[in-house]
């Protein structure tokens, strides 16, 4: 098996795991509060640590053979089919667990202020650890069964925590809401995983892992399934896993409900970790994804779709946290453009800086929403920059990153996404992600105005957080405006070492870097304008169709609702329990033959009167009967 | 005294000799009678666990044989034997029984001493049903079961007891009746083809049956065994049977007895007539599949919760038979491992739901809500157990399902396909479940005094706990057991019949065909 063995992976993983054993068994009646949150970002950083530690050694190993494996045993073993509990560690899994594991400890810290006093703060750092445990399953796997542990681990603790002030039965409603639509994404995965492990079978290919799974893959070209090529048929399924757990559509609906959980989560889970796995998976079997470019074509339109949409719902929402949770769906459509133009460390790179921006917006939100007593609605606010100084200008430095002001991460991403893009000749879709980055502009404009600027709306005062919130959001700070320039030119140097890396800036890259970079700075300056109250409310009045269906999010939801929940919902209740079950079944067939048998055996009763002419006429039928059998 | 030095007939003795003993402990002594019981299941745990230890996991042959002469005229004997497969179903059987004895010392509070008996009587012929590889001993206690189940059901049940105890007992018995005539049929034409009288299963593998001949005994079998997997349609006995039944009943009953169906099919139906099975499989696969989707939906609109439960085994046990209907080995093997893991999730979900009735004597979703705030150890526990029954990976719910959907989709795609909707609804209905009874305010006062698990309940819930998760991290301990098993069961089903014997048309008094 190539690979190096490096027997310390396993710590990444087994450091959250521990602090949730910890936290979930022991937490409530012996650790207390304090303790709890420390050894639940002690925990964290634990596995950084050894994330660290294995990217170093990565970086020493020569760039063809950048690959460290730490098998744990085997699975599950059963006739061919053999899965190992395995890791891998390479450029792409590095990026992940750095990211993972710094992004999170980040918000462990964060959340040790923000949650004080909460009379779950045990459980919730046991969630917490139990989360990034199977982030790190996910990224770390070395084949998809067992990053199908941590594809429905991540789920499962998204529900657990989105639902965590369980006593609200909307916030649970979420949790469900979220777990099962992330559900119909995974049967999608299942099925794709399910196809190609018994097509290879078929070629007597049983190897599972992600290595062998490389050399394999074209043998499945030259096989059609359903008139379509096997290779579209599996990236297509995958593809619709993604986009349950990466919210895009028509999946995405879960993910605004699932603002219904602590802040930080949104940050962490809902922002910057868990709906990135769709990427991540896209990224991970780019090889597969590159025989099927008919899938990827799917995934550019899927991406390019979502990314508008969510963009132009996020523009009228009035909760800042819907705005973000919009924004996020909007820009994963980013990371799945670049994915579908084949640029996959251009996705990854996105992935990356959104996952400092957006995480310092959450945290920013977090922050204010603590400061305002609960409060989300951005109408309520208003005039917080002199209550929250640092709220303010950390919020302000991701505000300028996301809306792609030059020199800023956010800038270097999407702008490297819309090059390839329009390389890749998706004029169309080019267009589109313009015309995105001008409403993305916009409606962080909007959000940062409504909280920031202008005249205070709401009562109360506000206070501004403390330090071990505002600290961890400098860090994220920083890496928000500076992570772009950084990691530019080394990020793609360490994912792809072998590919040409040519920086040359044709004429037209900057031509179309200057497009957008003009409509991002119209977004803002539109923003500016017409979040005035007066043009505000004109413009309402202009539209008033248009601003009820962009307001009710395009009641996509009501849709879902009428056209598959409530018939499901018949079918399962009238007809199939009342009607086919409970009716036709046990009552006709079932109880029917019984009540049949007992009128018949009543029946036949009457014919034993007593009358002995009549037993000898049967008697005498009888034999005549078996006489004439015999002979 | 082989009788009781082999641990496999001992299995069987031991919970029989004390059901006995257990009539004879005086009226009044309870702490004595519950101990008894305890000790009694406990002990035939540990004798369980001998018989683990010394099973040979790379051996195909039948393990631990004792074969003695009982009715040598007709060649029955007291022939048992155990693969993986079985040694896998007691295992299970000797686990719970230990765990259905401990939650029924506060529920059952009429007739104690009959009860406990019953229970070990029980006991008794389930692991007898596993251990037998004689077709007579086999069905001695296959109706065997039936009657201390009928009288748990009828006299320990619910307000409509006996409606669903008479309902259990003769559908059980419309199916048992035709594969007795089977029995027969089978035996008699071994004896026309041999000469010899025999009643032994590995003797009758691949006897002497034609394609017509093996059609109709099949299906004779087939129906025996659907009615007890249950398969739908042939399911509307369980819910009834389920919601009557005391827990310790519903356990068992889930746990063990639908078992009994899926193993009728391994162990008699497929191997006996294999070209019939082969014919039929991919029906029987298929309205597995509809068992799925079906029981998913109805168990969606249940407002009880032990009806719920009682139709997601419809679910579950649908994905068994779509494993078992593969002949193939992943497929078969998750489907024997999703039969465990159906008893212990299964199981423990009917343990939670008594929990919850001793407590407040309601099984309906709407009495309860918010009890998350009074019962966080029982919300932790019935958290894991539902993760368990939905297939989330990690536990061990997932490795079986796994093992079926992508064994099977080698065989029958479009099936296995369709069964993934069943990881959908699954999740529906579960967590739509638990969100209702755990989740949101507490809205009734009766509810806000309710205790959390007394020691008792952790006690017998936290063994099914650890094998929920070690299965779910470490199978592989199971499936090498039932590995050679699974390969002998897939062998016996591709075996092809001698063409040349005479077609045998009478049966038991059939001496002038000789």
């Amino acid at each position: 098996m190539e690979g190096n063995y490096y027997p310390l992976l396993k710590w990444i993983l087994l450091a959250p795991l521990a602090g949730f054993a910890v936290n979930g068994l022991l937490g409530r009646k012996f650790l207390g509060e304090r303790a709890g949150g420390i050894l639940g970002a002690l925990a964290i950083l634990i596995s950084f640590a050894f994330a660290a530690l294995a990217f170093s050694d990565l970086l020493n190993l020569p760039v063809e053979n950048r690959l460290l494996r730490n098998t744990l045993y085997t699975w599950i073993s059963a006739g061919t089919f053999s899965v190992d509990a395995a890791f891998r560690f390479d450029p792409l899994s590095a990026v992940m667990a750095l990211i993972v594991t710094g992004v999170s400890f980040l918000i462990h810290v964060y959340s040790i202020g923000y949650m004080k006093g909460d009379a779950g703060y045990n459980r919730y750092f046991a969630y917490l650890n139990l989360f990034v445990f199977f982030m790190l399953a996910l990224v770390l796997a070395d084949n998809p069964l067992v990053m199908f542990v941590g594809w429905e681990g991540v789920g499962l603790c998204s529900y657990l925590l989105i639902g965590f002030w369980y006593e609200d039965p909307e916030k649970a409603s979420a949790g469900k809401k979220a777990f099962i639509t992330n559900r119909v994404g995974d049967a999608g995965f299942l099925l794709g995983l399910m196809l190609m492990s018994a097509l290879l079978a078929a070629n007597g290919v049983f190897a599972m892992d992600f290595a062998s799974l490389e050399k394999s893959a074209p043998l499945l070209t030259s096989v059609t399934v359903l008139g379509i090529g096997a290779p579209t048929l599996i990236c297509l399924l995958l593809f619709f896993g993604a986009t349950g757990k990466s919210a895009q559509f028509p999946l995405f609906v879960w993910l605004p409900d699932a603002m219904a959980g602590p802040t930080p989560v949104s940050a962490l889970i809902h922002a910057a970790t868990m709906v990135t796995a769709g990427v991540y998976m896209l990224a991970r079997l780019h090889f597969l994804y590159e025989l099927a470019p008919r899938a990827l074509e799917v995934v550019m339109l899927t991406g390019c779709f979502t990314a508008f949409f969510a963009a132009v719902i996020a523009m009228l929402q009035k909760d800042i946290k819907k705005v973000l949770a919009y924004s996020t769906v909007s820009q994963l459509g980013y990371m799945f453009m670049a994915a579908g133009a084949g640029a996959f460390s251009a996705s990854v790179f996105h992935l990356a800086t959104h996952a400092f921006f957006k995480a310092l917006l959450f945290l920013g939100a977090g922050s204010v929403i603590h400061g305002m007593s609960g409060e989300q609605d951005m109408f309520k606010m208003g005039g917080l920059k002199k209550e929250m100084p640092f709220t303010f200008l950390l919020i302000g430095a991701g505000w300028l990153a996301i809306a792609g002001v030059p020199g800023l991460s956010g800038f270097y991403s999407k702008d490297l996404i819309l090059e390839k893009v329009f390389e890749h000749g998706g004029h169309f879709v080019w267009g589109a992600g313009v015309l995105t980055a001008a409403m993305t502009a916009f409606y962080t404009t909007r959000l940062f105005i409504l909280t920031f600027l202008r005249e205070k709306r709401g009562h109360g005062h506000a206070h501004e957080s403390p330090l071990s919130m505002t600290l961890p959001m400098a860090v994220l700070g920083v890496l928000a405006l500076a992570g772009g320039f950084l990691l530019k030119d080394r990020l793609f140097i360490f994912l792809e070492p072998l590919a040409a890396h040519g920086g040359e800036a044709t004429h037209e890259a900057a031509r179309l870097m200057m497009i957008s970079v003009i409509a991002g700075l119209a977004g803002i300056a539109a923003a500016f304008l017409l979040t005035l109250p007066k043009t505000a409310a004109a413009l309402k009045r202009a539209v008033p169709q248009l601003h009820d269906l962009v307001y009710h999010k395009f009641y996509v939801d009501e849709i879902y609702g009428f056209l598959i929940i409530r018939p499901l919902r018949f079918i399962s209740d009238r007809v199939l329990f009342q009607l086919v079950d409970a009716g036709f079944i046990d009552g006709a067939l079932v109880n029917g033959s019984a009540n049949a048998s007992y009128a018949a055996g009543k029946r036949l009763a009457k014919m034993q009167n007593g009358r002995l002419d009549i037993y000898a006429l049967v008697f005498a039928i009888g034999v005549a009967l078996m006489l004439y059998w015999v002979i | 005294m082989e009788f009781i030095t082999n641990p496999l007939s001992l299995l069987i003795i031991l919970p029989a000799a004390s059901g006995l003993a257990l009539l004879a402990v005086p009226p009044g002594k309870e702490g004595a009678l519950k101990g008894l019981a305890l000790a009694a299941a406990l002990l035939t745990f540990l004798v369980s666990l001998k018989l683990y230890a010394g099973f040979d996991p790379a051996q195909a042959a039948m393990q631990f044989q004792l074969d003695k002469p009982w009715l040598p005229s007709f060649g029955i004997n007291y022939f048992l034997g155990i693969d993986g497969i079985s040694l896998l179903m007691i295992m299970l059987t000797a686990l719970l029984m230990p765990v259905a004895v401990l939650a029924s010392f506060s529920y059952i509070k009429e007739s104690r001493r009959a009860y406990y008996a019953t229970l070990m009587f029980l006991e008794a012929s389930m692991i007898g049903v596993f251990a037998a590889l004689d077709l007579f001993v086999f069905y001695m206690f296959w109706e065997g079961m039936l009657i201390p189940m009928y009288f748990l059901i009828g006299i320990w049940g619910g307000p409509r007891r006996i409606y669903a105890a008479l309902k259990f007992f003769i559908y059980t018995m419309a199916g048992s009746v035709l594969m007795l005539v089977a029995i027969l049929w089978v035996v008699s034409a071994q004896h026309a083809a041999t000469g010899a009288w025999t009643f032994s299963l590995p003797a009758l593998y691949g006897g002497a049956l034609t394609a017509q001949a093996q059609l109709w005994l099949f299906a004779a079998f087939a129906l025996a065994f659907a009615v007890k997997v249950p398969l739908f349609p042939f399911h509307t006995w369980l819910p009834d049977a389920h919601v009557e039944a005391p827990t310790a009943g519903s356990v068992l009953l889930a746990g063990v007895l639908l078992k009994m169906g899926v193993y009728g099919y391994l162990r008699l139906a497929v191997p006996l007539f294999p070209d019939a099975a082969r014919v039929f499989a991919p029906w029987l696969a298929g309205l597995g599949v509809v068992g799925i989707i079906y029981g998913s939906l109805v168990a969606w609109s249940q407002r009880d919760m032990k009806k719920m439960v009682a139709y997601s085994s419809v679910a579950h046990l649908g994905t068994v038979m779509l494993g078992i209907m593969a002949f193939e080995p992943a497929a078969v093997a998750g489907a024997v491992l999703q039969m465990v893991n159906h008893g212990l999730s299964t199981g423990a979900l009917f343990l939670l739901v008594g929990v919850l009735y001793e407590r407040r004597h309601t099984r309906m979703i709407d009495d309860y809500g918010g009890l998350a705030k009074v019962m966080p150890g029982f919300a932790a526990v019935f958290m894991i157990v539902t993760l368990s029954s939905v297939g989330m990976p990690g536990l061990n719910g997932f490795i079986g399902e796994a093992l079926v959907l992508f064994g099977a989709f080698r065989v029958y795609p479009w099936l296995a396909g369709a069964a993934v909707a069943g990881v959908i609804l699954s999740a529906v209905y579960m967590l739509g479940m638990y969100q209702q009874v755990i989740f949101g305010p507490l809205r009734h006062t009766e509810n806000k005094v309710l205790p959390d698990l007394s020691a008792r309940e952790w006690l017998y819930l936290a063994p099914i706990l650890v094998f929920i998760v070690l299965i779910g991290v470490w199978p592989n301990p199971f499936l090498k057991r039932a590995m050679p098993a699974v390969n002998s069961y897939i062998a016996l089903s591709r075996q092809q019949p001698a063409p040349t014997v005479p077609e045998v048309k009478f049966s038991l008094g059939g001496k002038e065909q000789e």
